[in-house]
């Protein structure tokens, strides 16, 4: 066991941190997409409070196709935009845009979720006490969600997490690329075993620590 | 003098074959410093009124005079300003969950761009005194009453001294004794604040304890309309003399 640590120690603590950067800077950048998104297709909704059904449906059927690509597919599928963005295709970075493209559609479709739990009628008070539309987004919308919102955070990162792995498949490194290297290509399982003990620990962290901040967070159930 | 003037008020919703006529050819004057009941069964289209009183709905027809200018004519900023001239009492309270009572009665006097934080304190103090929430302040919606939360509503209603409070089934989801004092409060504020007070209701009731006119609506028209005791002593429409009867049996 120590002997375990000595040698692969830094190279696993190494890959979490790998990990971590990955999955936390491209959900940061995935929620200013997708939380605009979310609230727009929320608000554009028939009988809501900025209604476009038109518009709406369109929106809805490109989110709809966004989400329906596979993640592995959509990687190579923006490698030239992915160059172009960051001037390289392979690394953490490089992961962070096709992590970031394919996760956004997915959060505006949470984001929507929890929108839609807030009872109509709170956004009818709003408008009679003549708020106005951005007011009710942020004020009204987004505050009273805010516990739904952080449930929805903690099922984005952990999918987002998956998704990392699969990205150090193709050498974008963290935990999966370690995985990759030593389980699969070197036939050294410990090290396989240790990635995915740590990938569960992760999970379970994120799922822990949201669940008691969005219970905080509630001022409904006190 | 009418502070209220609806005039040939129309509602229809949908087209063509699901076309449904919710109002027709309302007409009503509400006085200043009235309370004023608007009561009728269900369906009746009462609740539709009072969306297009508070512009939720845009009259398909017919004008909403309030202090002089037709609502009904009127979009965006101009109403969002015409708005804070009235205060609107939900049947479900429509509190924010997530904010203490404080912060709603404060809310809509936050929406005013540059607002005082102090004269936004002094007033949530006030009202909250008013309605008797004063030591509830940092309470959340979920652990009052329902009475308590009508109060909070009402409170929120008033911060932004509106002339009138139109109030939708104020009552419907509480027991009789707080309806009692959620009447009581009502009469008060009429009273002491001199704001015009409409309320949409199904209990003859709540009708008979605190307004001092009524309209009876049936099937989107005003079947009568004139002081409490000349319509509930001598009705004079089939519906008047159905809810009456339905009170005593």
């Amino acid at each position: 066991m120590g002997a375990f640590f000595a040698e692969y120690g830094s190279i696993l603590w190494a890959g979490t941190l790998e990990t971590l950067y990955m999955t936390l800077v491209s959900a940061f950048f995935a929620y200013v997409l997708g939380l605009p998104m979310g609230v727009v297709l929320t608000i554009t909704k028939p009988g809501s409070i900025a209604p476009a059904p038109r518009f709406n449906a369109v929106f809805g059927w490109v989110v709809n196709i966004l989400r329906s690509l596979p993640f592995i597919i959509l990687m190579f599928f923006i490698i030239p935009f992915t160059r172009a963005l960051v001037g390289t295709s392979i690394g953490a970075t490089a992961a962070l845009v096709p992590l970031t493209l394919s996760a956004a559609p997915f959060i505006a479709r949470m984001v929507e979720q929890s929108l839609e739990e807030i009872d109509h009628g709170v956004l009818e008070a709003a408008q009679c006490m003549g708020a106005t539309k951005w007011q009710i987004v942020t004020r009204v919308l987004l505050v009273e969600s805010v516990p739904s919102l952080l449930r929805g955070l903690s099922i984005s990162l952990i999918t987002i997490l998956g998704y990392t792995a699969i990205t150090g498949s193709v050498g974008a490194g963290g935990l999966g690329n370690i995985a990759f290297r030593y389980g699969y290509q070197r036939y050294q399982t410990t090290v396989m075993y240790a990635t995915v003990v740590l990938l569960i620990l992760l999970v379970c962290i994120i799922q822990i620590l949201f669940d008691r901040l969005a219970r905080r967070a509630d001022k409904r159930n006190r | 003098m009418a502070l209220i003037e609806i005039q040939h008020l129309t509602k229809v919703f949908g087209t063509g074959a699901d076309r449904v006529t919710a109002l027709e050819d309302v007409s009503l004057r509400v006085e200043d410093g009235d309370i004023f009941g608007i009561i009728g069964m269900s369906g009746a289209g009462k609740s539709t009124l009072l969306r297009c009183l508070s512009m939720l709905e845009k009259p398909t027809s017919g004008q909403i005079v309030l202090d002089g200018s037709d609502l009904a004519a009127m979009n965006g900023a101009q109403l969002r300003a015409e708005r804070r001239k009235m205060g609107v009492v939900f049947q479900g309270y429509n509190l924010l969950m997530q904010k203490t009572v404080a912060e709603n009665a404060a809310f809509p006097l936050k929406l005013e761009k540059g607002f005082d934080k102090a004269a936004v304190a002094a007033r949530v103090d006030e009202l909250l005194e008013l309605v008797g929430l004063a030591d509830k302040a940092g309470a959340y919606p979920a652990q009052l009453s329902g009475g308590q939360k009508q109060r909070v509503a009402i409170a929120r209603a008033l911060a932004t001294k509106p002339e009138i409070l139109l109030c939708d089934e104020p009552t419907s989801a509480l027991d009789p004794l707080t309806t009692k004092a959620m009447l009581a409060l009502l009469a008060d504020i009429n009273r002491k604040l001199g704001v015009t007070i409409l309320i949409i209701t199904h209990e003859l009731s709540v009708v008979r304890r605190i307004c001092g006119r009524v309209a009876v609506i049936c099937d989107g028209r005003v079947a009568e309309t004139g002081t409490v005791s000349q319509v509930f002593e001598n009705p004079r429409s089939e519906v008047t003399r159905l809810l009456l009867s339905e009170k005593e049996a």
